[in-house]
């Protein structure tokens, strides 16, 4: 199952020619009066790292919840694939579908090993039925056997982390335990991957092992990356696509460069100023130019 | 110390027994349940039925409460289920006991899904509450519904019978009882072994991300308690094969309270811990007493002291259990292991 690294040039960079894999058209969800998300148009290219921004409480956790099945907004459409995903396709369904996730506080189950949380992943990819659980031979072995090998070489393997893969889930550093998360998203087999907050709380090197896991899982396994950040310094580096969303509004999308200059953006991070001192700030380079 | 833990291949690193320590141990103890009913008198030998019976409804209410996270009072009525299944089927078509067992289980199981319904919705105290509902239900039909379950006077049956052998004795019995209970402890063990096991655990641990990763809810927990019902329709079965009478009085509310305490101090998703806290319920009482007898000749009037603080000293040992060991029995038991797997050296 291994796949051969074929180098990977970088793609054009510019995201409105490519097919998208997801589409958000005119979501709105609230609760009670809180408008979580109004009107959210934007689009998740197929095969790119795309990121969206924007301050707390802007809406992004529950965008996230929506494309999961979890929320089920009042207005608007995802299509997956060229396909609507209505909201009597429960989150069960959309995880076999392919779409996977990590969750912003950590949600590994505590009472299992770091390798049976990876294993829980692959869930949805499994067929063994109750009575050949209980006599553990025949399909369910083979089954079983199949997935262990499947994650020690495909994810253990990839992700660095065979050294603790007997530890229960809760002796693990945050770090670590953002890294378990990520692997059992893998093994779901996805072809969306979104991952709510990948980096926060980590210290710069776990950052940086985590960008190149990344970038990694989109070239290498032609995986698309959806995320929610908030470190600036890694989505303008790796991102292909940015959306940006405040107040429950998408407020602009495109490439990062394009969205790093959006006064809007600026206004929307840093408050209502002196657009031009602003931008002096967050682009020093471009004032020594 | 135990070193030298290279293995070869996945299948060995999954094997239940990862070493030839364990097997022999594990084998030495088989031995030792074989010979048992042949050195034990008839009063260890009921004992010995009892605990059987114990460790199978208990490791049924551990899958459930223990593991998917379902606190359950309804086992003592699953398990009248079983036992008026067997009880009516013995009677009425004269089965044999294995086929009376596994519909006796089937039907607990089938019982436990309705009961379980409510459990998508409702957990933790209310979910207790639903399934307490449930076993209320359940006695006022054992006592009510005449013509099948013989009202309050109960049923009677026949020895259970298999191929023109009678078990009449509990020394037979015993043959039926702790080879089942051994089977189907491992049946448990092997489906913590598979998806479906790490399903149970990760609803238990957190039922909304196990949701989004690929877990239907609903299915799984039903399934956790059609399983864990049928474990206790077959120990409720095998209940009424060694007492031979089933009355609704046979299962009250104070012995799904047991069971949950069995499961509790043994320590909840633990198999071990079930099989633990099963003897540890079933025999503590009856040590008690065994001290109660023995102090006797010392102080005559022991048996008017003790009995009333029978109850008294074993409700005592649970909350010092519980406060001491909060990870239950097998909590010990995995230290008395670290200790020797690392032994000459400390930690």
């Amino acid at each position: 199952m291994r796949r051969v690294r074929v180098p990977v040039y970088p793609a054009p960079r510019v995201p409105g020619g490519k097919v998208s894999i997801l589409e958000i058209s005119n979501l709105s969800l609230s609760f009670g009066g809180v408008k979580a998300l109004q009107d959210v148009s934007f689009r998740v290219p197929e095969n790119t790292v795309t990121t969206i921004i924007g301050p707390n409480g802007a809406g992004k956790t529950s965008l996230f919840n929506c494309i999961s099945g979890f929320y089920k907004p009042q207005q608007g459409t995802i299509s997956y694939e060229g396909q609507v995903l209505s909201s009597g396709i429960k989150p069960p369904r959309r995880a076999a579908l392919g779409l996977a996730r990590t969750f912003q506080n950590i949600a590994l189950f505590r009472g299992m090993t770091v390798l049976d949380n990876i294993k829980l992943g692959a869930h949805v990819h499994m067929k063994s039925g109750l009575l050949s659980a209980l006599a553990y031979f025949g399909p369910a072995r083979r089954e079983e056997m199949s997935v262990r090998k499947d994650v020690e070489q495909r994810i253990i393997d990839f992700l660095e982390i065979d050294h603790i893969r007997r530890q229960p889930v809760a002796s693990l550093s945050y770090g670590l335990q953002k890294r378990v998360e990520l692997a059992r998203a893998l093994a779901m087999q996805p072809k969306v991957l979104m991952l709510d907050e990948p980096v926060a709380g980590m210290n710069r090197e776990e950052k940086e092992d985590m960008a190149r896991f990344i970038l990694d899982i989109r070239e290498e396994w032609g995986i698309t990356v959806l995320m929610v950040e908030h470190d600036m310094g890694m989505v303008m580096d790796i991102s292909d696509h940015i959306a940006v969303l405040n107040f429950g509004q998408v407020i602009t999308e495109g490439l990062p460069s394009d969205v790093q200059k959006n006064p809007e953006v600026i206004r929307a991070y840093l408050g209502n100023s002196d657009i031009d001192s602003l931008r002096r700030k967050l682009n020093p380079e471009e004032e020594a130019a | 110390m135990r070193i030298g833990d290279a293995k070869q291949s996945y299948e060995a690193d999954e094997a239940i027994w990862t070493s030839h320590t364990q097997k022999l141990w594990f084998g030495l103890f088989l031995l030792i349940l074989l010979l048992f009913p042949f050195m034990a008198d008839s009063y260890l030998l009921y004992l010995g039925c009892l605990v059987g019976i114990a460790v199978i409804s208990t490791t049924g209410l551990n899958i459930l409460t223990g593991f998917t996270g379902l606190i359950s009072l309804g086992q003592a009525g699953f398990m009248g289920v079983g036992a008026y299944t067997v009880a009516w089927l013995s009677l009425n078509t004269g089965l044999p006991f294995p086929v009376t067992l596994v519909l006796a289980g089937l039907m607990a199981a089938a019982v436990g899904i309705l009961v379980g319904l409510p459990s998508l919705r409702v957990k933790g105290l209310y979910l207790a509450i639903a399934t307490l509902a449930a076993s209320v239900f359940l006695h006022f039909i054992f006592a009510e519904w005449e013509s099948v379950t013989g009202g309050m006077g109960g049923l009677s049956l026949e020895p259970a019978h298999l191929f023109g052998w009678s078990f009449q004795s509990d020394f037979m019995m015993y043959f039926i009882i702790v080879p089942l209970a051994v089977l189907m402890v491992f049946a448990a063990r092997n489906v913590f072994r598979t998806r479906i096991g790490r399903a149970f655990i990760a609803i238990r641990d957190r039922d909304i991300s196990a949701e989004i990763l690929g877990i239907d809810l609903l299915h799984y927990k039903l399934m956790s308690f059609a399983l864990s019902s049928f474990y206790a329709g077959v120990a409720g079965g095998l209940f009424a094969y060694f007492f031979r009478v089933v009355t609704p009085e046979s299962f009250p509310l104070s012995m799904s309270i047991f069971y949950l305490a069995a499961v509790i101090v043994g320590g909840m998703g633990n198999l071990l811990g079930g099989i633990l806290g099963a003897a540890f319920m079933t025999l503590v009482p009856e040590a008690l007493k065994l001290i109660t007898a023995a102090l006797t000749p010392f102080y005559p009037d022991a048996p008017v002291f003790m009995s009333p603080m029978l109850e008294i000293i074993f409700g005592a040992l649970i909350v010092g259990f519980l406060i001491f060991e909060p990870h239950g029995l097998a909590e010990i038991w995995h230290r008395i292991r670290r200790f020797f797997r690392l032994w000459p050296f400390r930690n």
